[in-house]
């Protein structure tokens, strides 16, 4: 690295260290009740239990790799319906869309896993080592036993929590409890291990030490953000028209803002909002709950910094009032994202209820094409996967029927009869014979279209309920 | 609000002096980590192209000093399969031929292997869905008519001997005389016996010459190929009563292999392939809707 000469700036610099003061408020309170919410979701899900029956796992939500299965309490998903993961992506997507027009990045200040798990790990920063000056002043001193004490603790609890956070997100892979328990035994499966270790390194680099430089740097979400908000979106910004030359109370002049710097010093991402919407601010609010408390305190009004978007501005240095809330959440940009998102919702309810719980598949063999048989008849062959979503081993029967009133004969390879067992949450794969006796006229023409049916007979015990049907072709031979 | 509060921040920080419209690009310093991120990756790729194979020489290239390679990966990665694989195949082998079929994990492993075989091996004249090759006397194995029989046992048989070949003495082995070439039968009587042939396989005929024809077939075929035309398997004597045909059923084609015989040719696979691949391919080959 060159030595930077003295008028000219340098390419790079360190990170500034940020020491986010504690703060009450509105804001602070939600976004404990959120962190307390979101976290509570994140541990504990892998381990509610739900009952499928004797051969399916127990497990409420459970991402099967193995078997390749997806379990949501009472939904399942087989790999051939992956669409319904798509859709919940898409609306995923539509859904932040969504929330960034209408109230900007309230993702990024609320939700996002990075800042959840930045906000955890700045508090037990706070409760190790102090609030913010305790902070500033055990970062510039020496090191010295009490530093390395309470580094070595604050580490220690980071690194707790952020094995937790890589096991938790293990436990949603296979069956938990007993993962748990090969976890402590140590005979759980090395990808186990890893998956946890490097899930846990992350975390404790991320929320430990990278913080608002994974916003500022790493993520792509803020810049297409960008791109889904306008003049009605609410940000949160300085009434600078009230705030105005900043300084002393009660000086002739002044304005409100008595550069307090609690709204720079509360804040996770180190920026000063004064200073204007800008690309690190995150909008978590806090800085409004700073402010708010101070102007308490001055005996001012409170909202010099506020939720505020660019068409209030306009109106308040008017002198005019705010437009209210509700007019820059119900816009026309909004209201077609809201459509959207639940058209596919409404799609995805509806798909999920109309499906059946035996599917099948039907692959007609086109190599050969058709077989003549001693007799002149003319067989097709057909590949079935046949899929048993039930808990039990389930009978299926075969039938087929034709516009035209063409009889085929069918049977099944290796079975003598035209039903076959499908054991529970599996797919069997079998072979279909159709022939068309020689005088038939299916068995002369190019292609007969048919409708095969497949009926669920039901388990040993239990009457089956479902009847699907896929359309095909018979080939016959043309002289 | 933006222009005037940027301007105060830019009293900060320098611009690149690029501006548009009244934007102006700041020029913050990047990250120092960054920049430490970005000489760990120069060092990260020197150790790569010491460790791994990486610089061209003039015949290979360096193998570096942890001998990777992507060969030895594969033979690795193939050895694992069979190991994994070797106790099915025991059973295989140890299972009887009969028994294969019924029992539900060997005929899984037996079909889907005998299929990766025949697509290897066979399809090269039986086609790679074993339909044959219509007219050329390639056999048609999904079909319910066998030359030599279509159990498993005569299957397995088939396979390991091959037929007419003159490797293997076990080979199935069978000669149709050359009627017309070697002068057994006249013109006339090749005339009235593949009308007969017609007949009998139900096609369009001359009656009277076939009436003719059936005494030349009893005298000079049946040995073969039965009186009723049902063929033998014994022998290998396709039957002439049904609707399969190895190189055609029409009267054009019926004469010409009347006239000069015709002999397909099959190697023998025992010992190209190993006992539990002959197992597998024949469990697939009985497996595609003719077997018996």
């Amino acid at each position: 690295m060159s030595t930077p000469s003295t008028n000219e700036p340098s390419l790079y610099a360190a990170r500034e260290p940020i020491f986010p003061r504690r703060v009450k408020g509105q804001f602070r309170t939600l976004k404990w009740w959120l962190m307390a919410v979101l976290l509570g979701i994140y541990y504990i899900t892998p381990w509610i239990r739900w009952d499928r029956g004797p051969n399916l796992p127990d497990q409420a939500v459970l991402i099967d790799m193995a078997n390749r299965r997806f379990f949501f309490f009472m939904i399942e998903i087989w790999p051939h319906e992956f669409y319904f993961v798509a859709g919940l992506l898409i609306m995923a997507g539509l859904g932040l869309f969504l929330f960034t027009s209408a109230a900007g990045r309230v993702w990024c200040g609320y939700a996002c896993p990075q800042t959840v798990w930045t906000d955890l790990f700045i508090l037990v920063e706070r409760w190790v080592e102090g609030d913010r000056n305790a902070r500033i002043r055990l970062h510039r001193q020496q090191w010295n036993g009490e530093k390395i004490r309470k580094r070595l603790v604050k580490w220690a609890i980071w690194f707790a929590i952020a094995i937790a956070t890589g096991g938790a997100w293990i436990f949603y892979f296979t069956d938990a409890p007993a993962l748990f328990w090969n976890l402590l035994d140590g005979t759980a499966h090395p990808i186990a291990y890893t998956t946890m270790f490097i899930l846990a390194a992350t975390t404790f680099a991320f929320g430990g030490f990278a913080r608002e430089q994974m916003c500022i740097y790493a993520c792509p979400w803020p810049r297409i953000q960008a791109a889904m908000m306008d003049e009605d979106t609410l940000t949160i910004g300085y009434r600078e028209w009230r705030g105005e030359p900043r300084g002393k109370q009660n000086v002739a002049g002044n304005g409100d803002c008595i550069d307090c710097m609690a709204c720079v010093n509360v804040c996770p991402m180190g920026i000063d909002i004064r200073n204007g919407q800008q690309l690190a601010c995150i909008t978590c609010g806090l800085c409004i709950d700073a402010c708010n408390d101070m102007m308490d305190k001055i005996g001012k009004p409170r909202g010099l910094i506020g939720y505020l978007a660019l068409t209030d501005e306009t109106r308040e240095r008017d002198g005019k009032p705010p437009k209210s809330v509700w007019s820059h959440v119900f816009r026309v940009r909004t209201i077609i994202y809201t459509s959207l998102w639940s058209l596919v919702g409404i799609a995805l309810v509806v798909a999920l209820f109309l499906r059946t719980e035996i599917d099948v598949n039907v692959t007609p063999v086109r190599n050969p094409q058709f077989v003549v048989l001693k007799d002149g008849s003319i067989r097709n062959t057909y590949e079935m996967r046949l899929r048993n979503k039930h808990g039990e081993d389930h009978w299926f029967a075969f039938s087929a029927t034709t516009e035209g009133g063409d009889i085929f004969v069918l049977t099944l390879e290796g079975e003598d009869s035209l039903k076959v067992k499908v054991p529970a949450n599996e797919t069997r794969t079998q072979r279909l014979y159709v022939t068309a006796p020689a005088e038939a006229a299916a068995a002369a023409a190019d292609r007969t279209e048919f409708r095969l049916w497949i009926e669920d007979l039901g388990s040993d015990t239990v009457p089956g309920t479902d009847r699907v049907h896929h359309d095909t072709v018979f080939n016959g031979k043309v002289e | 609000m933006c222009a005037k509060q940027v301007k105060k921040e830019a009293r900060q920080v320098p611009t690149t002096g690029h501006e548009w419209d009244g934007i102006e690009e700041l020029d913050n310093p990047m990250p120092r980590w960054w920049v430490w991120v970005f000489y760990a990756t120069i060092i990260w790729g020197i150790w790569y192209s010491v460790a791994y194979p990486a610089w061209p020489m003039l015949t290979q290239a360096t193998r570096g000093y942890l001998g990777q390679s992507t060969r030895a990966d594969v033979e690795a990665e193939i050895k694992r399969f069979d190991d994994a694989n070797a106790e099915i195949k025991a059973k295989l082998v140890a299972a009887p031929l009969t028994g294969i079929a019924g029992n539900d994990e060997l005929n899984q492993y037996a079909t889907a292997a005998g299929a990766a075989v025949f697509k290897t091996w066979c399809a090269q004249c039986h086609g790679s869905g074993a339909g044959g090759v219509q007219g050329k006397g390639y056999p048609n194995l999904t079909d319910n008519d066998w030359l030599w029989g279509g159990d498993m046992e005569a299957i397995y048989t088939t396979i390991n001997h091959g037929i007419r070949n003159t490797t293997d003495a076990d080979a199935r082995y069978s000669e149709m005389p050359k009627f017309g070439v070697d002068q057994l039968l006249d013109e006339t009587q090749i005339g009235q016996v593949v009308e007969y042939v017609l007949q009998l396989s139900g096609q369009e005929h001359d009656a009277a010459l076939a009436t003719a024809g059936q005494t030349v077939f009893v005298d000079n075929c049946a040995a073969c190929h039965t009186e009723t035309g049902a063929g033998d398997r014994a022998q290998g004597a396709p039957a002439l009563n049904d609707a399969i045909w190895l190189y055609g059923g029409d009267r054009e084609t019926i004469t010409a292999t009347v006239h000069g015989a015709r002999y397909g040719v099959m190697p023998a696979w025992a010992g190209r392939l190993s006992e539990d691949e002959v197992r597998a391919v024949a469990s697939y080959v009985h497996s595609l809707g003719g077997g018996e």
